[in-house]
């Protein structure tokens, strides 16, 4: 054949293949049932929420939550794929099919579920947005800031709050930005800038990571409110069911007081609620895609949410912080799950 | 007879050649009309295809976002910003950034390469040996790395505003920059600046009529001076006798940072240094071996009829050299504008910063961000190439 009829041929190929491409809509659970394992998508190195240790294991609140997943759908919590992800990729990573979910301390807002073709399943902290300077530069309150430097991240609901807190207050900054978490605190440790901000959790992960935590100061202020929660893809209602209910299982085990010692036990409890949660009583799980017994595959695995709390970020960390407006909502605080039954 | 041309003679011509559709040159007519078609249609299908595979996920799509708020900050730009502009208008700052640290980063790294190139080929054996070292050092560590050090290891360096070391003519020099006196022109100024402008414009036109009467008669003409008092000395005279219309305004402290003056942040200086040094030290490869390209005998005849070794070098050995300098050169500056990229990393606002990081996060639409980074740094690259190559036509010799 002449070079030209071949090349005829082959984009003649092309077309045909191309137009066999309208695809089905996909169904995340069964993909994942398929594959084996959850491929989660999480924070390249946050501590307290998404972090390998040294030798490689991920720990924190987010990666709690992907095993919690991997639990319910196939009673094992390693079966999970860690997928780090900078702040710039992490959406067109759930967007494009590389990750199933992303828990990567991400601020639910109307834009992220509009235009990005995403949609959040729940809140798994409440956290707002502060300010850290270093106490030698004699700042008490972020109202003294005017005329400042800040560092911070880009692409991310921080930078847009910076800019607004400092217009509604008629303060000037100068705004240093990056791309990496690493080298934005590296820039407000050499001095660079005056101020370094993020989420509240963001700046006690950082400042407990110091050789001299003491010499920086997280000013009082909270300047936003960033709703951190799982994220997935719309247009997939059975996937968000999944993991909107594992994050409301771990929240009513808190409530009932299953944990993770004492589940075993609390598996020949006469409580009607207990039974119910537990998947004794009723089809619960099999209604939304897993087995009855999907909570006591997530308590075994994590715990409950107070648990997981503690674990990773509370008093059993070494960030201590508060639970704050993350207690239940019986007990001060806004976690509030709608029931299983 | 004359009227041979019968029906019956055409028809025979025409019943011996070949039938429409098996001759040569209608098949490929027909064969390209079909390739161009099939082509087309794949390119419909692509795009549609992605369209459709957007819209079914509910991303946004298209380009009504250039319009939105922005709603962020950028630490420094060329043209006035702050965060009630609009997406597009972000767009402009990071490209004028970007164009800014690759024209001045081109300049830097040509010169400095040069340098270096010619300083290898030196006679003396520590310039030799030190530009060496130089050349194999720098080529072999990542720009990354580079840009790394010359951002935080120098950096830590410099001490915090309240002890800046001050540099001569009202400057500081602190962690947040380098901060000098801005000029400010006063009413006069017009007329000094008309002087200057002007005497540029004299110069240029000095030195292309010295050119020719060269050319001509051989007569030489002290271009450099006439040029230094043109540019120089005219418009001096004239700031002098106008009563000096120019103010400076020097940065003092006030609170966080100094206020006034104009400020060379650190991020552009490490990204300018950064970029310079790396590509320089493959350019001075570059034209050492230009320089060596050149047939000894050049050299060796240049100084048989007296000229020095500067003059032939200049005058005879770099020119025939910049015929085998130029296409690498091109594709080096190519390499600098497209490495710029890097200045996301040590928080330089470029347009792979703005544009293709904090838009494209704040609006989630990749497809159409990425789309048009690639355009603009496809246009930047092109005009760069022909410009050089327009160049290069200029400086090939006319072979016999």
């Amino acid at each position: 054949m002449t070079y030209l009829n071949r090349l005829v041929l082959a984009t003649a190929v092309g077309v045909i293949a191309m137009s066999g491409g309208a695809s089905a809509q996909t169904k995340t659970l069964d993909t994942v049932k398929q594959r084996g394992n959850l491929s989660c998508g999480v924070n390249v190195g946050l501590a307290g929420f998404s972090q390998p240790d040294d030798k490689g294991n991920w720990t924190g609140l987010d990666v709690d939550y992907c095993k919690a997943i991997a639990a319910a759908v196939f009673g094992d919590p390693s079966k999970v794929k860690y997928v780090p992800t900078t702040a710039k990729e992490r959406f067109t990573a759930l967007q494009s099919g590389e990750i199933d979910v992303l828990i990567r301390n991400t601020t639910w807002t109307i834009a992220r579920d509009s235009s990005l073709g995403l949609i959040f399943a729940g809140v798994n902290y409440y956290d707002g947005q502060g300010f850290m300077v270093k106490k030698s530069i004699g700042v008490k309150s972020a109202k003294e800031l005017n005329g400042a430097t800040v560092c911070v991240q880009t692409g991310t609901t921080t930078e847009l709050n910076l800019a607004d807190y400092f217009k509604a207050n008629n303060m000037t900054y100068k705004p240093v930005v990056f791309e990496k978490l690493d080298e934005t605190v590296q820039a407000y440790l050499a001095g660079r800038c005056d101020v370094y901000t993020t989420d509240q959790s963001g700046l006690y992960a950082i400042r407990v990571q110091q050789p001299k935590p003491d010499d920086h100061l997280v000013l009082p202020e909270i300047i936003s409110k960033e709703p951190l929660g799982p994220s997935v893809r719309q247009g997939d209602d059975q996937w968000l069911t999944v993991v909107k209910w594992v994050h409301n299982a771990l929240i009513n085990a808190e409530e009932a007081g299953v944990t993770q010692a004492n589940v075993a036990e609390m598996l020949n409890s006469t409580n009607p609620e207990i039974r119910r949660l537990l998947g004794k009583d009723g089809e619960l799980g099999k209604g939304i895609g897993l087995g009855n017994d999907f909570v006591v595959n997530i308590v075994k695995a994590v715990g409950n949410y107070g648990e997981t709390f503690e674990r990773n970020v509370g008093s059993g960390s070494r960030l201590k912080i508060d639970r704050g407006l993350n207690k239940l909502w019986n007990k001060g605080g806004i976690q509030y799950a709608p029931p299983l039954r | 007879m004359a009227v041979v041309t019968s029906d019956r003679g055409r028809r025979q011509a025409a019943a011996t050649q070949a039938s429409f559709l098996y001759r040569p040159e209608v098949r490929q007519v027909i064969y390209q009309a079909i390739l161009v078609i099939l082509l087309l249609a794949l390119f419909y299908m692509l795009i549609h295809n992605t369209a459709a595979n957007l819209r079914k996920q509910n991303i946004a799509s298209g380009f009504a976002f250039v319009d939105r708020t922005a709603g962020f900050d950028v630490s420094q730009s060329l043209i006035a910003f702050n965060s009630s502009m609009t997406y597009g208008r972000a767009f402009l700052v990071g490209l004028l950034n970007t164009l800014l640290v690759a024209g001045l980063g081109i300049v830097a790294a040509t010169i400095l390469g040069f340098v270096i190139g010619i300083a290898r080929l030196s006679s003396n054996w520590l310039i030799a040996r030190l530009a060496t070292i130089y050349v194999e050092v720098i080529r072999n560590v990542p720009l990354l790395l580079q840009l790394f050090f010359w951002y935080f290891a120098v950096l830590k360096a410099l001490p915090p505003p309240r002890q800046s070391l001050s540099v001569i003519g009202g400057g500081f020099l602190n962690v947040r920059g380098l901060y000098l006196a801005a000029p400010i022109p006063e009413p006069g100024f017009e007329v000094v600046a008309f002087t200057l402008l002007s005497g540029i414009a004299a110069a240029i036109a000095v030195y292309v009529w010295a050119r020719r009467r060269q050319t001509l008669t051989g007569q030489q003409f002290p271009v450099l001076w006439t040029s230094l008092a043109l540019i120089v000395g005219i418009p001096l005279v004239v700031h002098l006798l106008s009563g000096s219309p120019l103010a400076f305004e020097y940065p003092e402290l006030k609170g966080f940072n100094f206020q006034g003056g104009m400020v060379l942040q650190p991020e552009f200086l490490a990204l300018l240094l950064g970029l310079s040094i790396y590509t320089a030290s493959f350019i001075a490869e570059i034209v050492r071996a230009g320089i060596q390209g050149v047939s000894k005998g050049q050299k060796e005849a240049a100084l048989a009829i007296g000229l020095t070794q500067g003059q032939s070098l200049r005058l005879v050995v770099i020119p025939q050299a910049m015929r085998i300098i130029i296409p690498p050169l091109t594709s080096q500056f190519l390499n600098l504008t497209k490495n710029s990229s890097l200045a996301v990393a040590i928080g330089y606002p470029d347009l792979v910063s703005v544009w293709s990081g904090t838009v494209l996060n704040q609006t989630g639409q990749a497809v159409e961000v990425i789309l048009v980074t690639m355009c603009v740094f496809l246009a930047i690259s092109l005009i760069t190439s022909a410009f050089m190559n327009w160049f290069n036509r200029r400086m090939a010799l006319v072979e016999r």
